[in-house]
């Protein structure tokens, strides 16, 4: 906003040198093509295909076919789906440098904002898309306003979104007055619950999102300035990039994936709910952590948030196939989240990464 | 002397805490034991069981089992009995997947089970109009579906619904003063709900009302809590603030009766007599001391879902509910709301949950 001299003096030359210098620290934590892969953060992506193959082997160990049928495979692949949409949204926040703890609340929020009987009915009228435009509009509108808190208001982005969490979530209670709002659009419903190739379309989403996601990330300028920012927002401010409007569009961006996510939770439950995503937040920070983007930012990986989500679907799906106690269940959840990061830790400090 | 105090008391600090770890160890240890499921009296489907009786072992039974995170004495006390009831039977399978508060997880463990082929589910959803398709897909795929607590919002979804009775918890609260009052229309009767949004809570409530103008009395004070010792706790400080002299206080559960209690002996209060809600086990030793002001509670089976478990049995086997006539199980089973009191205690304590 208010740029110093100093600031208006940076060339667009620096800018470029700085983008190019963020691209190159990409280039070397996390090669994209397929030879890359192999090489350097492979380190990393390699732990985390050994952890899902581990867990597969266990799976098909303890479950054999039950666990490996076609129709568990996508079962597992469900239950990824929404909360991989919110990890991949939440990838890029963290790669920036920031962290959002409202997703839970923010996917309540959508997904009670666009069933409200007005918003039912006008999309009786007219056409059922209008549910799906209310969700994306609430959710980026929330984010909006995480980013301008913390972009521009100067909070810090755990407090800000930590309010957000908060109020988010009331605001849902107050609109729905804690009621569960059934999604009666009958176009809506047929629509969503539609399968291509076979596949259920809540999975192509998570698809589709992930591409997106892992090409802004990785083949485009808002991708290095992500990437820029997280690493070094002083260095990336003095070097031209607008930093405020950047961390601004980050959060947007997480909102948006919020409000998709809400439409595929409808969609599997045909209601809209104030209770919906609760702890999503940490599912979404675990995946990511997970997958080995930097908490601290400036560093990110599609791929690996991708894999994060993956291995905690199958987890969840090995627990229920392995019939293990509840409590047991929780209890080892917990040290797997241990013994990966670990591992990680251990797989990233090796050359080449 | 400053000197060897200091050392006295680090070494005090040292044993105080090799004391403590001990403590916790032992505490741990006796939880482990005491909280082993004691072998149920009505093990059934053992060669030991009667002959031609609805608990002899029959065919293989595979049962999947689904309900909310157990956050709360009494959700934690249906998980348990369901798998307690699970194990009493040598021919039920039971699969128990892990309790949540969130939807999205909760479909995907009831997919499972209808990828597995199991022979029946038993489903307390955590929201049950958002469980709902998942039980319609269940019911399709010839799964019969034991709907408990919450209801699902299509009667497709399920073959079987266990409900637990709010609106009769009222009545039979409202029932119990009106008795006790013995005509007394100026009694003082106040009333704790739990989370007043819920619609459960307003049934209860509803019911305490009605029951109570039967007899000419009214609700004088209501506060709402959260179903929480800490919430209870805090409502129950405030109310007796406000009603210096009270003659009746109903209180809708008794894991934030926890917290009313203590309240309560906090203000140095007992001018009244209490009605608690529920029916935990802490509670019912209250009442059974009588020393206490909670002289009475009014339960909400925390057993649903272990009827459901058995009903599933039945229904898989085709057996029918042998004291009705009657040949297949029924659609739909309300549970009753009965008051405990001194005098019936000993009867109702075995099944109460600890909460």
């Amino acid at each position: 906003m208010s740029e110093t001299p100093t600031d208006a003096a940076v060339t667009q030359g620096d800018t470029a040198r700085v983008e190019k210098e963020a691209a190159a620290a990409e280039r070397k934590a996390e090669p994209s093509g397929f030879g890359a892969l192999l090489r350097g953060g492979a380190g990393h992506n390699l732990g985390l295909v050994l952890a899902l193959a581990l867990l597969a082997l266990v799976g098909v160990l303890s479950g054999g076919e039950r666990f490996g049928s076609v129709d568990n495979v996508m079962t597992i692949l469900r239950l990824a789906a929404v909360i991989g949409v919110v990890s991949i949204g939440m990838t890029f926040v963290i790669t920036g440098g920031g962290i959002d703890l409202s997703v839970g609340a923010l996917v309540a929020l959508s997904s009670v904002w666009c069933t409200t009987l007005s918003t039912q009915a006008m999309a009786n009228d007219y056409h059922w898309i209008f549910i799906v435009t209310t969700a994306l509009l609430v959710g980026a509108g929330a984010g909006l306003i995480n980013g301008l808190l913390v972009a521009y208001g100067g909070v810090v982005p755990f407090i800000a979104t930590l309010a957000m969490m908060a109020s988010a979530r009331g605001l849902a209670e107050i609109i729905s007055a804690r009621k569960t709002q059934i999604v009666s659009v009958p176009g809506f419903t047929d629509a969503f619950s539609r399968d291509i190739f076979g596949i259920s379309l809540l999975i192509w989403i998570f698809v589709v999102v992930a591409v997106i996601g892992w090409i802004l990330l990785n083949r485009t300028t808002f991708g290095r300035r992500t990437l820029a920012i997280g690493g070094n927002p002083e260095a990336s401010r003095l070097a031209g990039i607008n930093v405020r409007r950047h961390t601004v569009l980050l959060y947007v961006l997480v909102g948006l994936c919020c409000g998709i996510a809400a439409v595929m939770l409808i969609s599997r439950t045909t209601v809209g709910s104030a209770t919906h995503g609760q702890l999503y937040e940490l599912d979404a920070i675990a995946a990511v952590v997970i997958g080995g983007t930097l908490l601290a930012g400036g560093r990110g990986t599609i791929v690996g948030t991708v894999f994060g989500v993956l291995i905690f679907a199958t987890l969840s799906n090995v627990f229920v196939i392995n019939n293990l106690s509840i409590s047991a269940q929780a209890f080892t959840k917990g040290l797997i989240i241990i013994v990966a990061v670990l591992l990680q830790k251990r797989f990233s400090r090796q050359p080449g990464s | 002397m400053k000197l060897k105090s200091a050392r006295l008391s680090r070494q005090t600090a040292r044993r105080i805490g090799t004391g403590l770890v001990a403590g916790v160890a032992v505490l741990a240890l006796s939880a482990c034991i005491s909280n082993t499921p004691e072998k149920s009296e009505n093990a059934g489907g053992t060669s030991n069981a009667k002959a031609g009786s609805n608990d002899e072992a029959g065919d293989k039974v595979v049962i999947g089992f689904s309900a909310p995170a157990a956050d709360h004495g009494w959700m934690g006390a249906i998980s348990e009995q369901a798998k307690a009831t699970g194990d009493s039977y040598e021919d039920i399978d039971l699969r128990l997947a892990e309790g949540t508060n969130d939807v999205n997880l909760q479909i995907s463990q009831v997919e499972t089970f209808i990828n597995d082929k199991v022979d029946a589910i038993v489903l307390l959803p955590f929201d049950g109009a958002a469980m709902t398709p998942v039980a319609l897909k269940a019911m399709q795929a010839g799964i019969p579906v034991i709907n408990v607590d919450r209801e699902f919002n299509d009667p497709n979804a399920a073959r079987v619904t266990v409900l637990g009775d709010n609106y009769g918890m009222g009545v039979s609260a409202g029932e119990y003063v009106c008795e006790q009052a013995g005509g007394n229309e100026d009694a003082v009767v106040a009333e704790i709900a739990g989370i007043d949004s819920l619609p459960l809570t307003q049934d209860r409530s509803k019911g305490f009302k009605d029951a109570l103008a039967e007899c000419g009395l009214d609700v004088d004070n209501r506060v709402a809590a959260d179903f929480t010792v800490e919430g209870g706790e805090k409502a129950a400080g405030n109310l007796l603030q406000a009603a210096p002299k009270i003659d009746f206080l109903w209180n809708h559960d008794d894991d934030q009766g926890v917290g009313v209690l203590a309240a309560i002996k906090n203000a140095d209060r007992d001018e009244f007599t209490m009605v608690g809600g529920a029916g935990s086990a802490n509670a019912m030793r209250e009442i059974e001391s009588g020393k206490g002001v909670l002289k009475a509670t009014v339960i909400y089976p925390s057993t649903q879902a272990a009827d459901g478990i058995k009903l599933a049995r039945l229904l898989v086997q085709q057996k029918a509910m042998s004291d009705l006539v009657e040949v297949t199980v029924p659609r739909t089973i309300q549970l009753d709301a009965p008051v405990v009191t001194e005098e019936n205690v000993d009867e109702f304590l075995p099944t109460a949950f600890e909460s």
